[in-house]
């Protein structure tokens, strides 16, 4: 009977995920099903082919191009996002909490409009340019090339870098440092030696956050590429809204860029072996 | 044929579906509900002391409407045919109607109900989509032209040509969709709109790479930003659109090139299988009433169909050559029809081609 007693709690704990596995289930297990039912199957017909993926195989240089850009834009992420949250994690509390706002606060607006004003200030004739041409400086080509898809990645999911960075660098106590620096060690090395191997588990976090949004994004490439530097994202949009209705292909591709996604983040992932607890998702 | 401001139009939406949500909660009445799915910013709503027409039809036929909106053609197809929604009334374009038409899922309109459909003119009265109108009745219409800026253009542009002219490069737009961007160079190059024959569209296919040596914007919405702020100084567009950017910027004309054009038709039609067939007709014939249709066009800027709003709007409209085009220009202009499923296959791989490369 006492060992009954002492489970309770524990079935009861059990009991309290039940709304988040019924939404897992309804809404990621069942629709992942879907995703692949369509793809091994010759839509309208139930009959499985693997047809589908060979229609994604002339697609290879486009898959390409969404991982180079992504892979840059999550490198910018790093490179901006890692001092950026060491900086915040020495801060007051008063001034993390100050910082966090102020990173958080681009988010309150909608990721579609925000996208659009960057549109309006690359322009030929956008506000940049316009500045510039008051210095007689420019016109620049900005809007309508990598370089601006890669901005728009970057601008967009930099917080996602951030956050989890900060979260884990806030943890790393000052005397940790202190202790590094009494020890001999200069800025180099207590950078190489301490902040970054205990920050690691926020670096994967941090780079899952953003190149997985990144490498899938479709209104980012066309609103800030011109249309003409199609990612993966929009060809799969292509394959529902476009003039053919593909839900076969679509999948097929869908499914082929989360299994390089999976393969990408295990090998991300071996470098973050036991610390988790840096992990928001 | 309508995508002005999509970005509007996405929020809009998603506030029209949230309404429509709590609005079932609510009505436990036994008013009938009438589904409307229409291009967005496409029915006079009341704003600005317009009519609101939805509202007008509720009161004198007690019954609820739940509208919806959407931004393509494609986009409301892929939702009627996954059965994820149900709609009463659509309002889709030509040659998607002849591709419902073909696959069953219009309901014939009942012409003793739509009495108002007489006021149609005459060319309206039978199209190349729906012989006899069978399955639809015209609710507006309009051509597809080139948009320019007359600071930046020399002269008048006759030709699609001109968007390939590399005195614009990096100044020109073009659609991003394929069955408009492929209706230009088939123009260009003296085939029919519809063709279905593969070495044509290979040609269109190659005259479109051959664009990217004057760097195009691939645009749909954008296009009213870009053009208004002279961003661009040339782009082809839908001749309603035209006159809403040039109200925004005087600089900009329209014109229908001497190769021809599209012209298009989008009309209502009844959903297969509705439960509300004798509704939806009256909803119909109410959208073709006088009053209703004049406040519609009104509010939208495309052309009418019927004849009697025609003849009742502002001297200044009706005498508008990019509202209203002569008949001159009109025998320039084809309708879409729908293609088949692999010509459309064929066109889509040429276009992904195209702008993925």
């Amino acid at each position: 009977m006492a060992e009954q007693t002492r489970h309770r709690p524990f079935d009861m704990a059990k009991l309290t995920s039940v709304p988040y596995l019924v939404w897992m289930l309804l809404f990621t297990i069942v629709p992942l099903g879907m995703v692949v039912w369509y793809a091994f199957t010759a839509y309208p017909n139930t009959d499985f082919t693997l047809q589908n993926f060979a229609g994604v195989l002339k697609y290879g240089k486009t898959f390409w191009k969404s991982i180079y850009l992504s892979l840059i834009a999550t490198v910018v992420c790093l490179i901006v996002g890692f001092p950026m949250g060491f900086i915040m994690s020495r801060m007051s509390e008063r001034g993390q909490r100050t910082m966090q706002m102020l990173i958080m606060l681009p988010m309150w607006m909608s990721f579609l409009l925000r996208t659009y004003a960057w549109m309006t200030l690359l322009e030929n004739e956008g506000l940049i340019n316009k500045f510039l041409g008051l210095f007689g400086i420019g016109p620049f080509q900005m809007i309508n090339t990598q370089g601006a898809i890669v901005l728009g990645m970057v601008y967009n999911y930099l917080p996602y870098m951030i956050l989890p960075l900060y979260s884990v660098m806030v943890k790393i106590d000052q005397s940790v440092i202190e202790a590094a620096q009494d020890l001999g060690a200069d800025g180099f090395h207590v950078l190489i030696r301490v902040i970054l191997p205990l920050a690691v588990p926020g670096i994967v976090t941090g780079i899952t956050m953003v190149f997985v949004p990144s490498v899938s994004t479709f209104i980012i490439s066309r609103m800030l590429g011109g249309g003409s530097n199609l990612l993966i994202g929009d060809l799969i949009e292509q394959q529902f809204l476009g003039s053919v209705y593909n839900p076969g292909v679509g999948s097929a591709m869908s499914l082929i860029l989360m299994v390089m996604i999976l393969l990408i983040m295990g090998v991300i992932n071996r470098f973050d072996s036991d610390e988790m607890e840096g992990m928001l998702v | 044929m309508k995508r002005k401001l999509s970005l509007l139009l996405a929020v809009l939406t998603a506030a029209s579906a949230a309404a429509a949500f709590s609005s079932c909660g609510s009505s436990s009445s036994a008013k009938p509900t009438l589904k409307v799915f229409n291009w967005g910013e496409y029915i006079s709503d009341g704003q600005d002391d317009t009519l609101d027409v939805i509202e007008m039809f509720e009161e004198e036929f007690n019954c609820n409407v739940q509208y919806d909106t959407f931004s393509t053609n494609e986009e409301m197809y892929t939702k009627l045919a996954s059965g994820s929604v149900e709609y009463d009334i659509i309002i889709p374009s030509d040659y998607m109607i002849s591709k419902m038409i073909n696959e069953d899922m219009l309901e014939p309109i009942d012409y003793d109900v739509v009495t108002n459909a007489a006021n149609l003119m005459e060319r309206f009265k039978t199209t190349d989509y729906d012989p006899g109108n069978a399955y639809s009745v015209p609710y507006t219409w309009g051509t597809v032209g080139l948009i320019y800026n007359t600071t930046m253009v020399e002269g008048t542009p006759t030709s699609w040509s001109a968007l390939w002219d590399e005195n614009y490069t990096g100044k020109i737009l073009m659609f991003l969709n394929n069955r408009d961007a492929f209706g230009i160079a088939e123009k260009l190059l003296g085939y029919s709109q519809n063709s279905t024959n593969a070495d044509e569209i290979q040609a269109c296919a190659d005259l479109l790479k051959d664009q990217k040596k004057v760097k195009p914007n691939y645009v749909m919405d954008e296009i009213f930003d870009k053009m208004e702020i002279g961003e661009a100084a040339l782009a082809p567009y839908y001749a309603g659109d035209a006159v809403t950017m040039i109200s925004e910027n005087p600089d900009l004309a329209f014109v229908v090139p001497e190769e021809g054009s599209n012209v298009f038709i989008d009309a209502m039609c009844i959903v297969k299988g509705t439960e509300q067939y004798e509704l939806a007709n009256q909803f119909i014939n109410f959208m073709c009433r006088d009053d209703v249709a004049q406040a519609n066009i009104e509010y939208i800027c495309y052309s009418t169909p019927l004849q009697t709003v025609y003849d009742n709007l502002d001297e200044e409209i009706r005498s508008n050559e990019i509202i209203y085009p002569d008949d001159e220009v009109l025998s320039r202009c084809e309708s879409f029809v729908v293609l088949p499923d692999d010509t459309n296959q064929l066109i889509q791989d040429l276009w992904n081609e195209i702008i993925a490369e």
